[in-house]
């Protein structure tokens, strides 16, 4: 009788701690803690068979990137600097006719982009992200302008907005195989 | 003088650790939800370009993979080190990428399929041919939605 008095014995939890971090320890070695970053990009649907002529672009909304074998650059017909294309495309989009050659407004504002099959990765995501950056430059510096806000901190409305006005058009040409 | 005496006596009480196994644990759950399994072993060498304008990928779940880059290592003896493409597990060509998007879709919920993005993780020397076969192949299949992966850093 003396014996049932004395109920359950109480489980030892010393080594619960040193399961806990095994367990921890697992974690901690198999965890992956990089967020997959990226420049998204959305590719021109097939064209189908039967298709109207699309409508004619002028010369001067078109603002044609060329990048060779060799990872250089023609813009417009001249050879230019990678540092120097951010800026020279956000003239091109800003401006709003007053160049006869450069762009009659940031909507009609179409960059054409073209590489070789040469061309290394690297410098196409390069090309890519300076052309992406004078976009978003240009939205960030006309919403300063106009709400006295940064781009990113707007909300989903006035955003749009700006997206409408000066929308990114970067249009990619089937690449060519010259010296590759 | 009784004061005295009775410190020498107790001498410092053992730190209680009985709280220990909670704050592993926490630590543990920490770890266990945040924790993400890595799917697919590499077989190419991928070292992806670096560039500015990035942005965060959204929704993993929904995000195919394909991998290009020279094969790594000890797979050079047996497949050469030109790039190659890399679908899930294995190596792949061209003409797998339209089935391996449709095998994507299969698996996902109808309603998400107009979401589902692909991303490209290629490796910095890759000639730009390889890159845009891929694209044609991604457009054929009518997956439009793509992102080349980049990580962040200045040039």
């Amino acid at each position: 009788m003396a014996r049932k008095k004395r109920g359950l014995q109480e489980i030892n939890a010393g080594s619960m701690a040193d399961i806990a971090f095994l367990l921890l320890i697992f974690f901690l070695v198999t965890t992956t803690m990089d967020v997959d970053t990226g420049i998204a990009r959305k590719l021109p649907p097939i064209p189908e068979e039967e298709q109207e002529t699309p409508p004619e672009i002028h010369a001067r909304n078109i603002y044609v990137v060329l990048v060779n074998a060799g990872d250089n650059l023609l813009v417009e017909g001249e050879p230019m600097n990678i540092n120097q294309l951010k800026d020279g495309a956000k003239r091109f989009i800003n401006n709003n006719g007053t160049n006869p050659t450069l762009s009659d407004n940031p909507e009609k504002a179409i960059i054409s982009l073209q590489n070789d099959r040469g061309t290394s990765y690297k410098m196409y995501v390069r090309v890519q992200n300076e052309l992406a950056a004078a976009y978003n430059e240009i939205r960030n510096e006309v919403a300063l302008q106009r709400f006295g806000e940064r781009y990113i901190d707007l909300n989903k409305s006035k955003q749009k907005e700006i997206r409408k006005e000066y929308p990114q058009k970067i249009s990619e040409a089937e690449p060519k195989n010259i010296g590759s | 003088m009784s004061k005295f005496r009775n410190k020498d006596n107790k001498g410092t009480p053992a730190i209680s650790t009985a709280a220990l196994p909670d704050i592993v644990f926490m630590l543990l759950f920490f770890f266990m939800v945040t924790t993400v399994m890595r799917e697919t072993t590499l077989f190419v060498e991928v070292m992806i370009p670096k560039a500015t304008e990035i942005k965060k990928m959204e929704k993993k779940s929904l995000v195919s993979y394909i991998y290009v880059g020279p094969p790594v290592k000890r797979m050079q003896a047996s497949f050469g080190s030109k790039p190659r493409i890399q679908l899930n597990d294995s190596f792949a060509t061209l003409n797998e990428i339209q089935e391996f998007i449709a095998s994507e879709r299969e698996a996902k919920d109808e309603k998400e399929i107009p979401y589902m993005t692909t991303s490209i993780k290629s490796d910095e020397s890759v000639k730009m041919g390889i890159i845009t076969d891929i694209k044609q192949e991604l457009r054929k299949a009518n997956s439009l939605k793509i992102n080349y992966s980049t990580r962040k850093g200045t040039y």
